[in-house]
């Protein structure tokens, strides 16, 4: 069944659509993320604009991660000071991101701007995560008890002021630090229609020394706040946000979820770190090929208004 | 009318040439119109042909040497400016750098003649008249000026084959049929993509290589459904359809976490 995507401006299949949303919904079901990282290549792959796809799927992952929010909100999993915090970044983030993603529209430099984004964030992240998962796989096989620091173990991090007591996560930590992590996270979701839980998550693990108790829950929530920033945003200055497609894909996303959550609970961690790592990469891998392969056409065209 | 067509035809026949230099202000009259003055565009429309029906009237002062007429019907779409970009190769890989602003240009543009434009005018009449794609004028800003340029400039060519490979664009120098020899029609085919808006058909007549007379009509294309409402709010009101949309999400996150309730 062919329908018209109204902002994407190009007909295309409900069931495609719907497919897609619920084969992303299942990955980050499974993996415990918001799938942006997928769902926006994938549009652009069947023909969306990539601003058009940037746009839209930042409403996507604001349902997504609004389901989950409720879910850890339920089981007091989430850390409300810590949220806020990552929040007076996150917001200011968001705001430079789309600000930053309009000046790129108007130098005709977004998709490439895009393309890049991908190539660097996913390449490192992916290939880091892959050799984590990788070392621990190997450490288990070996028998060796896996060592994961001790939350506790203090970095430089620990030795900046402005400290607050995050009660529900038991930490007590600097600012700084937070709101930076809020202020980039908000900016890259902006820029490359992301939730970024992929990053957030295991920062907040790592540099952050958040407890894996709180982590999940407290980034579901920054990611929701930021992309439903970043969707009104985004619809009120590039007037880019396709309702009718971040509708289809939320439909087919959220009931993908349900059973990637299902589906994850069976797979060991390392194997799943090691499994996203990979799809990261892959994603990343192949948005560096089609920047070095010669385009189809060398020449686009885009409307810049009504007879202005 | 068979009569009169019959006796066009013999004196067509009978006089040589001659004829061209006593044309009269208005000799002919053009009368045309379309099958649809307002077309609606619907959420499962897949592209649709108009019909341009048209004849030539002749009076009293028409040469009697006048039997054999040439059309050429151009519609164009409502005016936008739009950017061509092109891309290079640079740092290994490829990136916009060189672009070229059309200012003005029909959203949608169509030519379509009887015959090839060779065969109805001389080059140079095709030119001043804008016959052809390759003759249509497309504004570009250059600079501080505007101007339009060679046919065959990169930019130029790929902003038309682009077009064109949309739809949007179109030539066919088959497509005016003369029913009779005064009587033509051609169809306008309109794709699921058309730009919305007043539509512009001008119809040129021509006779042994020059201009006879020309008229002019419009049509509108409208399009309705929740689609178009849609695009039109985001457009309008980007504010309002933003908290719309990010409403409506967290609507549907909120139904899913009780549809799928675990616990």
């Amino acid at each position: 069944m062919q329908i018209f995507l109204p902002i994407a401006d190009i007909p295309v299949n409900v069931f495609l659509l719907l497919a897609m949303g619920a084969a992303v919904g299942f990955v980050s079901g499974m993996f415990g993320i918001g799938g942006g990282f997928l769902m926006t290549p994938l549009l652009i792959f069947i023909g969306i604009t990539p601003a058009v796809a940037v746009a839209s799927v930042a409403s996507h992952i604001a349902a997504s991660s609004f389901s989950g929010a409720i879910f850890y909100w339920r089981r007091r999993a989430i850390d409300p000071l810590l949220v806020i915090v990552l929040l007076s970044g996150g917001v200011v983030g968001t705001t430079l991101g789309v600000w930053t993603f309009t000046q790129m529209r108007a130098l005709g430099q977004l998709d490439l701007m895009i393309a890049l984004s991908y190539v660097v964030l996913l390449t490192t992240v992916g290939a880091l995560m892959f050799w984590e998962g990788l070392r621990a796989i190997l450490r288990v096989r070996r028998g060796i008890a896996s060592s994961t620091r001790r939350p506790g173990s203090h970095g430089w991090i620990h030795g900046l002021p402005l400290k607050l007591r995050f009660k529900r996560s038991k930490i007590y930590l600097s600012v700084i630090p937070v709101v930076a992590v809020g202020i980039i996270i908000g900016f890259i979701g902006a820029v490359m229609g992301i939730g970024g839980g992929f990053i957030l998550v295991p920062i907040m693990i790592y540099l952050l020394r958040v407890p894996t108790s709180t982590v999940i829950g407290t980034s579901m929530v920054l990611t929701l706040v930021t992309m439903v920033f970043a969707t009104i945003l985004h619809a009120a200055t590039n007037h880019l946000v396709d309702a009718v497609l971040a509708l289809i894909l939320m439909i087919g996303g959220v009931t993908g979820a349900q059973f990637g959550a299902r589906a994850g609970q069976k797979i060991r961690g390392e194997h799943l770190r090691l499994l996203l790592g990979l799809l990261i990469l892959s994603v990343g891998i192949r948005f560096a090929i089609e920047l070095g392969i010669k385009p189809d056409d060398l020449f686009t065209i885009r409307e810049t208004g009504d007879s202005g | 009318m068979i009569a009169r067509m019959a006796l066009a035809t013999l004196a067509a026949v009978l006089a040589s040439s001659a004829g061209l230099a006593v044309r009269a202000a208005h000799a002919e009259r053009l009368i045309v119109s379309v099958s649809n003055q307002r077309v609606t565009v619907t959420p499962n429309y897949s592209g649709e042909e108009l019909v341009l029906f048209g004849s030539v009237e002749k009076d009293a002062s028409t040469p009697a040497t006048r039997a054999e007429y040439d059309l050429v019907v151009t519609v164009s779409g409502p005016p936008a400016d739009m950017v061509t970009r092109r891309k290079e190769r640079r740092f290994g890989i490829w990136l916009n750098t060189d672009y070229r602003q059309f200012v003005k240009v029909p959203t949608y543009l169509a030519l379509f003649s009887n015959r090839p434009f060779d065969a109805i005018a001389s080059p140079d009449v095709q030119r001043r008249q804008q016959l052809g794609l390759k003759n249509v004028l497309l504004t570009q800003r250059v600079g501080l000026d505007y101007a339009d340029v060679v046919p065959n400039d990169a930019f130029r060519s790929a902003f038309v084959r682009l077009r064109s490979e949309r739809g949007l664009y179109r030539e066919q120098t088959s497509a005016v049929t003369f029913l009779t020899p005064t009587l033509f029609r051609t169809g306008i085919p309109l794709p699921a993509n058309v730009p919305i808006g007043t539509y512009g058909v001008e119809i040129k007549l021509f006779s042994a290589g020059a201009l006879v007379t020309q008229t002019e009509t419009s049509f509108d294309i409208v399009k309705v459904g929740f689609e178009q409402f849609v695009a039109t709010t985001a457009r309008q009101d980007g504010l309002v359809y933003g908290l719309v949309t990010a409403f409506m999400a967290l609507m549907t996150g909120w139904m899913a976490s009780i549809v799928f309730r675990k616990d």
